[in-house]
């Protein structure tokens, strides 16, 4: 069963129906998967063409390119098209999609009209936000505080906060869908110790987007009140108070991260345990460090606000907490690391993105240290320090991660091969390009350079060419594989149903899988990555 | 093109050299861990490469090893949270003699006020190893007080004083950064910190004429009829404030707050919110009747009336204001 080649005819997602109505009101979630991945990748490529802007902007010290408030507009724009609209639903909507009903034996999710509903939620949130920035643009920088978003801003900021709003709404659909489906959905014999960690990592990650989620839609509907009705809420003026907002704000804000990390995580599990033939180390403190990252996760939130006028004590408690959220984060590395002790590893485009995220990662999570250290945040916060951080976390982290599962799961979700060897270029200029780009910024920022400036004292100029030239670098990783995965659906080798030899139900059905995923419900006997197994039967080798 | 290429900050503050060495820390710390990290897994990567008719090895994991790898960055970022507040707890205390400044920030620009009475945009002098206490407000949105050579940063909001403090050990001018952002010209609002000698300090403050804040104050007190309640006895409808600032006061539901800057703000601008025992509610407000400017010198003089009996404190020389613009230092170029 593993290796069987396929034949075009066999019935699949892919063919099972044609034309444009199939897929608008599809129920199966592969397909929404791939509603997913086209409308993400959109806005990702938008988002990063505004990312070029502002490197551009910042070749040089003076504000040349662009008008101030353009450069405000653009870096706004940025923020939030690639928090709200690409890095939180990348990898759940479109891996975790495709993936989490065909890894527990399930046909598809608990509620796949919902499901659709999610991606209309989201495509309606991406076309509000298209219009908002066709129509005028908004200036408040993604965290909307108030009361520069409230009293002073005179751009569309209730237009941004309402595409907000809407696409937060697909996000906690999403997250109930997986969490009921991951409780009911299960094939016989599929316990929760015998869950592979992706799925672990995503049902984590779906407790984060239901709880949290809310309180941000709630808050950004009292911004819009204040800001056309006059409640004094967040505005002083009014009567107001501007560090709630930035309570309510970071409440959700501060764990969104961990929806963007965690399910990436979950994909750095599966690949580092394939290509190196092993089953994961330690398996339970690698699934349980996800459930502990998501709930420590909603306790730190002020960690973002030590210099914004909070209390004292306030600073020291959230400072402590903060310190306890990194160990589970520690753990996983350690494991991952374990996991190849011993193995059989075999360097392949997703195992070179797994180092990569490994790489990456740990810089950006030991740099958090520096950040919830108390006396060195207050330097380094609101300065391009901290935009290094959570860009090696969030860009170089999340986005490792979800490359590296695209190519893993590519031969399934597409029934093509990649190409290997551009593959493992992009792969390189990707992890090179990246380091280019952020760890300059790092410098930066203790040097004192603030965030979402236009303009610059003539010492940073250097580091910021520097930055400047790792983006372009980096924009040519991001889009060669976006080339080839385009060509490799028309000229790409057809998949084998298990390319990988991998475990996982997923890989036990055919490539692309058929509508309802399996022809039989399958009955798990096995734990996750019973690699011990499919070593003894690995009598084809895959070569690459 | 690249003539000045600096990778590390100027280090010009009593507070400087303690965030630099935690910082030193972290840096070889975290350096550490990752080579160490890296190192594993290239070790690994290349010594369990795959080759032929050899089996990866299953194994379970290991309790013991899971323990250490939790327990001992447990105890370190323990450390590290210690040593951070511990700085923190610095910055966030001004030292008792510090001399104090009123900053209001607006859209886009830095005002100062010296205690002394001299009045400055964009541009602050301060004497080298003198403990300097900024009470800060803003006119508008939300800024932050940012002075890299300091290792300072502040945030300064509307509505409320917010404080931060330094003790400049060198010479020189720094920059003054607004980190948080603010509008249009965020990037603009771009000030200078004169780190002046004592002796040149002096001759600095002397140079212009100005009515020190608290003098300011004291006009204002009489002119906006304060002086008519808060008598400087027993008799006013109002607590009398002399010796008031700085000492606990009980209040009329049996709370006891201290009278410190932020209370006496509040006290002008919303007066109903804390009422001492033994008055009554009658005090109207002042919000949108004095500037951001002549508040902070209403605190100023309050504030006095603990070191000076009222008649004693001199009257003013001039009424002329030390509008000083900013001088020699260079300015970043605004397009």
């Amino acid at each position: 069963m593993a290796t069987t080649a396929v034949t075009p005819e066999r019935a699949n997602y892919l063919n099972a129906e044609y034309g444009v109505k199939s897929w608008l009101l599809t129920v199966d979630h592969k397909r929404i998967a791939l509603l997913y991945l086209l409308s993400v990748t959109l806005f990702f490529f938008l988002g990063g063409f505004f990312a070029l802007l502002i490197r551009l902007e910042l070749l040089t010290p003076a504000g040349d390119l662009m008008q101030a408030d353009t450069y405000n507009k653009v870096f706004t724009m940025h923020g939030i098209i690639m928090v709200f609209f690409f890095l939180i639903p990348v990898v759940p909507a479109v891996l975790g999609n495709f993936l989490m009903p065909i890894m527990i034996g399930a046909k598809d999710l608990a509620f796949p009209r919902i499901n659709l509903l999610s991606w209309y939620l989201y495509v309606i949130g991406g076309l509000l936000i298209l219009h908002c920035m066709l129509t005028g643009g908004v200036d408040t920088g993604w965290t909307f505080y108030p009361p520069f978003s409230t009293s002073f801003s005179n751009t569309k900021v209730v237009e941004a906060g309402l595409a907000v709003f809407v696409s937060g709404f697909s996000s906690i659909l999403t997250g109930l869908n997986f969490i009921v489906t991951v409780h009911r959905m299960r094939a016989p014999g599929m316990t929760w110790d015998r869950l592979p960690l992706f799925v672990w990592a995503n049902y984590a990650t779906s407790i984060v987007m239901i709880l949290g989620t809310p309180v941000v839609a709630i808050t950004i509907v009292l911004v819009a009140l204040e800001r056309t009705l006059h409640l004094g809420i967040f505005d002083p003026k009014l009567g107001g108070d501007p560090l709630l907002f930035q309570h309510l704000f970071w409440f959700y804000s501060h764990p969104a991260v961990y929806i963007m990390i965690l399910p990436s995580m979950g994909v750095i599990s599966e690949l580092i345990t394939c290509f190196s033939r092993k089953r994961v180390f330690g398996y339970k403190f690698v699934a349980l460090s996800s459930v502990a990252i998501a709930v420590l996760g909603f306790l730190v939130w002020a960690h973002h606000m030590f210099v914004a006028g909070m209390s004292l004590y306030a600073g020291l408690i959230f400072s402590f907490l903060s310190f306890f959220v990194a160990v589970p984060s520690a753990i996983k590395v350690f494991n991952w690391t374990a996991t190849l002790y011993k193995g059989s590893i075999s360097f392949t485009t997703p195992m070179l993105y797994a180092f990569g995220f490994l790489g990456l990662f740990t810089m950006g999570g030991l740099t958090g240290l520096f950040l919830a250290a108390l006396g060195v945040d207050v330097h380094v916060t609101d300065t391009y320090f901290i935009v290094a951080h959570f860009h090696y976390i969030m860009v170089g982290g999340v986005l490792m991660g979800y490359l590296g599962g695209m190519h893993f799961w590519w031969p399934k979700i597409s029934g093509r091969m990649y190409p290997e060897f551009w593959g493992k270029l992009s792969a390189l200029i990707v992890f090179l390009g990246f380091n280019l780009t952020f760890f300059p910024q790092f410098i930066l920022g203790y040097m004192g350079m603030p965030r979402r400036y236009w303009q610059y004292p003539p010492e940073f100029q250097i580091l910021n060419v520097l930055s400047t030239a790792g983006a372009s670098v980096l924009a040519v990783g991001y889009l060669l594989p976006m080339i080839y995965f385009v060509w490799s659906m028309r000229y790409g080798k057809p998949a084998p149903d298990n390319p990988w030899n991998a475990a996982g139900l997923e890989w036990m059905t055919s490539s692309p899988p058929p509508t309802y995923n399996f022809d039989e419900t399958p009955v798990v006997t096995w734990e996750a990555y019973n690699y011990e197994e499919l070593n003894k039967k690995e009598e084809v080798p895959v070569e690459r | 093109m690249f003539n000045n290429f600096p990778l590390w900050p100027e280090r010009a503050s009593s507070l400087a050299p303690g965030v630099d060495a935690l910082y030193i820390f972290l840096v070889i710390l975290s350096g550490f861990m990752s080579v160490l990290i890296f190192a594993f897994v290239l070790f690994f990567a290349a010594k369990y490469r795959r080759r032929p008719g050899v089996l990866a090895e299953q194994i379970e994991g290991s309790n013991a090893l899971e323990l250490t790898w939790s327990i001992i960055p447990m105890f370190v970022f323990l450390a590290i949270f210690v040593w951070g507040a511990a700085l923190y707890y610095k910055m966030r205390t001004p030292p008792r003699d510090a001399t104090e400044v009123y900053v209001v920030a607006k859209q886009w620009m830095w005002k100062f006020e010296h205690a002394e009475g001299q009045r400055e945009i964009n541009e602050l002098h301060v004497p080298v190893g003198q403990n300097v206490k900024m009470i800060m407000t803003s006119q508008d949105v939300i800024h932050s007080f940012f002075v890299p050579a300091f290792r300072v940063k502040q945030d300064v909001l509307p509505g409320r004083y917010t404080i931060t403090w330094f003790k400049a050990t060198k010479p020189g001018t720094y920059h003054l950064f607004c980190a948080e952002y603010c509008g249009s010209q965020h990037s603009g609002m771009i000030g200078w910190i004169d780190v002046m000698e004592p002796a040149q300090y002096q001759a600095w403050l002397s140079g212009g004429t100005a009515i020190p804040a608290a003098q300011a104050g004291q006009q204002l007190f009489a002119s906006l009829g304060c002086v008519t309640c808060h008598r400087a006895d027993t008799q006013g409808r109002g607590p009398n404030l002399v010796g008031v600032a700085g000492k606990p006061v009980l209040l009329e539901d049996g709370r006891t707050v201290t009278a410190d800057d932020e209370y006496i703000r509040e006290s002008i601008l919303n007066p109903g919110a804390k009422i001492v025992a033994g008055f009554k509610p009658i005090m109207p407000t002042f919000q949108g009747m004095v500037t951001e400017e002549q508040l902070n010198e209403l605190v100023a003089y309050v504030k006095s009336l603990n070191q000076t009996p009222l008649n004693q404190i001199p009257k003013p020389t001039s009424v002329t204001q030390n509008n000083s613009a900013p001088s020699g230092a260079p300015q970043m170029q605004v397009q």
